[in-house]
């Protein structure tokens, strides 16, 4: 099985350019994620577009290739954010192991997330997974000791990185970025190892047919739950990246809104698409900061290409352009 | 918990039930809208805030609130049907999500509409004068206001099921739900039975929105908050059951009341935990039918 | 104030931008700050609920801004306001305090409109070393370990205003207190303010209740309140949730045996809940603009708001803009650069009375030290619109009244 999945599925017809970009994805993409932020002019929005990109890649593992609709990632994203945060302020370990924190943390609730939720289907996986994702908000909101409550944790200062004979100052806007690109990119490899292998193929049988999937072998709880564990590993390292960038971990991170942000975003550029979600995200805030240049009332812009997209182009940005290429 | 009398008890319980009255008429809506359209309203809060709006420009225009009762939701039910047939007829049997999606972004765009018209800030919305002032009910000392809102709710619900179950139309709606090709079949326009449905969804939805504003003002993001507990009571009484959704919506405010008495900074998170609970013991609510949208 | 107010705003700004837009593509300036003028930034909640108070702090910040222009600038360079909208959330906040300083080359930042934000904006400054003055309440800010030598707070703390409330009320109106508050750092803050100033006085505080932030109905707490008979109940929370709950409690009868007080008695929040429900409840401020009648500084700052905003009066919140900006500016000035360390510097020592009477910040926090106004909401004789305060008294500026700068955990 193409391990490439329906994502740019190798078409007889034109197999040159779209055969040889699925076969390296990984690297165009990584390419992408390192050429982009240079071009933009402002760095912030750029670390911004990186972490959300790889929230919404980590999310689309769940949703776009396993067929689950989650409304409960902030608890990941955040609750990786939190890991490290904490970790870091309070153990003072170094950086590099705050990251490891942050994806450990994102891992572990959706561990527990995963198990409770994958009993259900449907708009009750979504409700479910919503549920359980505001109680890891409220937990997080009082134990102010530990996260600064509803104040947010401050402190995540990272002000210089040494690596071995490296030293770079995580203050500078440009290697602030790309120390943040560097883990986009590890990221983007993995998870397409994953989705070329045996596993991969898995996620994809149990989303095409459950009943067919069971017959072949495949163990369908088993196959969605490690799902949903991955996607925790990789929105835990997006939290502690946004972490890092922001030198903060606000409560917002675990609110619903953030978990509506996500489908969003995936959704706009294209769910189940490989790049998609890095697109999505980069359209939603490049476009929010572009409309709320002109106007307070960007929400209505955003909300308008919302509804725009759903009824047009179901497939996203990213699903269209693929669409149309292959056609 | 010292303080803690009969009379206290009895009022937390009534002040719950009275809380879970919005709630019904809230979760009645989307029930609705999910049991016969299979539509997971996510703009429901919108049009509950549409409610109280409506009644703000129709109370500077000279109107009264009783006339306001009568119009608003007729009127934001009307804006519900608009919506239903330009928006959501084009994706009906492209899968569950994307009607869920559609209205989410369609809320976005209602409320920045309103805060263009109206502003960012909130409104005050006086309790109408006939209203105004506490009771005594035997237990202690309850506002006029809110026992007006059970009596609305009470009203609404027997309502709602005469309609359903005694008129030729109701047996339609109800046709409609269980079997759309039958009904089609049978030669009816189930088309138009959806584009109901969702004009009294929505009217269902504004005229809760109408009954809170007394209560709490009107804001632009007032319906976020209702938006999430109306999930919550939709989802625990089974998506899809009427019965359900006036069941739950009585048992959350209940639970909202209780949880206040010994630990009110949890009393938000309580619901959650409820249908956390519910829906990992009985995955499909009190009333919902199992293997639903699975 | 009204929408208005927001429209002519909205104007201005797309026409400004419009002319920058081609330049500026993709970047969210609103003004262009040529390369020798003093960049201000100034995140603040645009959009979101506190809408309305952040678009009259950039109205006020902007007077004071122009009114340092027009008397020449900083040796004929000029101050420009760099607003942002920080969305009422500290990642947001977080992120365009970053830009602000990396991309816009900030020279200071002021702003922001609740705890979490402006602690978010803290953390930003002084990691990069950049001076913040802070224009929202908080008693964290001007502790460890978020207090920093770039962290000036030009808001009150709700130590002070609780304070200040509380040594009015409770020798007035009785020693049976309630405290129903907003579960958060804030609400838990006031609470701890009127328990400081409330214990030497004897108060007996007979129910304090936490509700969550953001809780729309109060129907379910209220029982419970009235049952405790209190002489005082007071209300700790802030905007929307400060005008629901006054609302409701007066619906509950709570009135009609307790006063109501709250440590902060918001402008915005008495005009959403209504005179009705607003009535008789009494609250500090940081700023009315009925004290014109007695405090000079104030009726120049409000005529000069009245010009420009077409006969309408700045909010309290919105006058905090207008404090923070001019003190900034004055102190570089005064001490004639805008190298941060002399602005630092000049700031610790400067004693100003931009529009309220004199302020100075106390060396050993930076907490400008100013006086508290106790203020009543009234339901008739009202002059026009905007006359919905009596002022009852007024708490002169009192290093005493501070949280000691010990117990803030500075050495």
């Amino acid at each position: 099985m193409d391990g490439a999945g329906s994502t740019v599925a190798v078409h007889a017809a034109r197999p040159d350019l779209l055969a040889f970009a699925t076969r390296h994805r990984a690297t165009l993409a990584a390419v992408a994620v390192l050429v982009f932020p240079a071009l933009l002019p402002f760095k912030a929005v750029a670390a911004d577009v990186l972490v959300y990109g790889l929230f919404a890649l980590g999310f689309n593992l769940v949703y776009g290739y396993l067929g689950l609709l989650s409304f409960g990632h902030a608890a990941l994203f955040g609750g990786g954010a939190y890991a490290c945060g904490i970790v870091f302020t309070r153990f003072g370990v170094p950086w590099w192991a705050a990251v490891g924190a942050g994806v450990a943390g994102g891992a572990v609730i959706a561990a527990v997330i995963g198990a409770l939720a994958i009993r259900t289907r449907g708009i009750y996986f979504a409700m479910v997974t919503l549920a359980l994702a505001q109680c890891v908000y409220y937990a997080a909101y009082e134990a102010e000791g530990w996260t600064g409550g509803e104040n947010g944790l401050r402190g995540v200062d990272v002000s210089a990185i040494t690596l071995g004979p490296w030293h770079v100052d995580f203050v500078n806007p440009l290697t602030r970025v790309y120390v943040i690109a560097a883990f986009v990119v590890v990221a983007l490899f993995a998870v397409s190892r994953v989705l070329a292998s045996p596993f991969g193929a898995a996620m994809e049988a149990v989303r095409e047919n459950e009943a067919r999937a069971r017959a072949c072998g495949f163990d369908v709880r088993a196959t969605r739950w490690l799902a949903f564990v991955l996607s925790g590993a990789v929105c835990g390292l997006a939290g502690a990246l946004h972490a890092l960038t922001i030198g903060i971990v606000p409560v917002e991170t675990l609110t619903y809104t953030t978990s509506g942000l996500v489908v969003m975003m995936t959704l706009l550029g294209g769910m189940g698409t490989y790049f998609g979600p890095f697109i999505g995200a980069a359209v939603f805030l490049l476009l929010e900061n572009l409309v709320s240049l002109w106007t307070v009332h960007w929400q209505l812009v955003v909300g308008l290409a919302f509804i725009a997209c759903v009824l047009f182009f179901p497939r996203g940005v990213w699903g269209t352009l693929l669409a149309g290429l292959r056609r | 918990m010292a303080g803690l009398t009969p009379d206290l008890l009895a009022m937390q319980v009534f002040a719950g039930l009275a809380l879970g009255a919005v709630y019904v008429l809230m979760a009645l809506g989307m029930s609705l809208l999910f049991g016969m359209l299979t539509v997971v309203n996510f703009a429901h809060g919108a049009f509950y805030m549409l409610g109280a709006y409506g009644a703000v420009a129709l109370l500077g225009y000279g109107g009264n609130f009783w006339v306001c009762l009568f119009f608003i939701p007729l009127a934001v039910g009307l804006v519900g049907m608009a919506v239903e047939r330009v928006l959501i007829r084009p994706l009906y049997g492209r899968g569950i999500d994307y009607p869920l999606l559609l209205t989410f972004g369609l809320a976005y765009v209602i409320v920045e509409l309103v805060r263009i018209g109206f502003g960012t800030e909130d409104l005050p919305f006086d309790t109408p004068a006939a209203l105004t002032g506490a009771v005594n009910i035997g237990i202690g000392y309850f506002p006029l206001y809110r026992l007006f809102v059970i009596a609305v709710t009470g009203v609404v619900l027997v309502g709602l099921w005469l309609f359903l179950e005694r008129t030729s139309y109701g047996l339609i709606i109800r046709a409609g739900a269980r079997d759309p090709q039958i009904v089609r079949i049978l030669g009816i326009d189930v088309g138009r039975v959806w584009l109901v449905v969702f004009g009294i969804g929505t009217g269902l939805a504004a005229l809760a929105g109408l009954l809170a504003a007394p209560l709490q003002g009107a804001s632009p993001d007032m319906g976020d908050s209702i938006l999430a507990i109306a999930f919550v009571v939709t989802v625990v009484g089974g998506m899809g059951s009427l019965l359900g959704a006036v069941l739950a919506g009585l048992l959350v405010g209940v639970v909202v009341s209780l949880t206040s008495l010994v630990a009110p900074e949890a009393a938000q998170v309580a619901v959650f935990v409820l249908m956390a609970v519910v829906l990992l013991v009985r995955p499909q609510g009190f009333f919902g039918r199992a293997g639903l949208m699975s | 104030m009204s929408e208005l107010g927001n429209r002519a705003l909205t104007r201005r700004r797309v026409l400004i931008t419009g002319a920058a837009a081609g330049a500026a593509l993709c970047s969210p300036a609103i003004v262009r700050a040529a390369d020798n003028d003093i960049r201000i930034g100034f995140p603040v909640p645009l959009t979101g609920p506190y809408g309305t108070e952040a678009q009259d702090q950039v109205r006020c910040a902007q007077l004071a801004v122009d009114q340092f222009n027009a008397a020449g600038g900083l040796g004929g360079r000029k101050a420009v306001l760099l607003s942002r909208d920080d969305k009422l959330k500290p990642g947001e906040a977080a992120t365009r305090a970053i830009e602000l300083i990396e991309k816009d080359h900030a020279d200071v930042i002021v702003g922001s409109l609740s705890a979490s934000v402006q602690l978010a904006v803290n953390n930003v400054c002084k990691q990069r070393r950049v001076l913040y003055n802070s224009i929202s309440q908080s008693d964290q800010i001007t502790a460890m370990p978020d207090w920093s030598p770039y962290t000036f707070h030009e808001a009150l703390t709700p130590h002070v205003t609780a304070g200040a409330v509380g040594r009015y009320a409770f020798p007035r109106f009785g020693k049976r207190v309630a405290f129903l508050s907003a579960d958060y750092a804030y609400g838990h803050e006031m609470v701890a303010g009127f328990r400081a100033v409330g214990a030497p006085l004897g108060i007996d505080v007979v129910a304090d209740i936490s509700v969550p932030l953001g809780t729309t109905d109060f129907s379910t707490v209220l029982p419970r309140i009235a049952a405790a008979k209190p002489d005082i109940l007071c209300i700790c929370n802030f905007g929307r949730d400060q005008h629901v709950s006054i609302k409701q409690a007066t619906d509950f009868g709570i009135k009609r045996t307790s006063r109501i007080v709250v440590p902060v008695l918001l402008y915005t929040a008495r005009v959403a809940g209504g005179a009705t429900a607003f009535d008789g409840v009494i609250g500090g401020t940081s700023y009315y603009w009925g004290i014109e009648k007695t405090v000079p500084s104030a009726k120049a700052f409000n005529d000069r708001y009245r010009a420009a905003n077409g006969g309408r009066v700045p909010s309290d919140y919105g006058a905090l803009g207008y404090g923070g900006v001019y003190a900034v500016l004055k102190a570089m000035k005064e001490a004639g650069t805008t190298a941060t360390d002399k602005v630092i510097a000049t700031l610790q020592d400067l004693h100003y009375d931009a529009y309220k009477g004199p302020q100075f910040y106390r060396p050993c926090d930076h907490q400008s030290v100013q006086s508290v106004f106790i203020i009543e909401s009234k339901s008739k004789d009202m002059a026009d619109q905007y006359d919905v305060f009596n002022v009852l008294a007024t708490d002169p500026p009192n290093v005493d009244a501070l949280m000691s700068c010990k117990a803030e955990g500075h050495a």
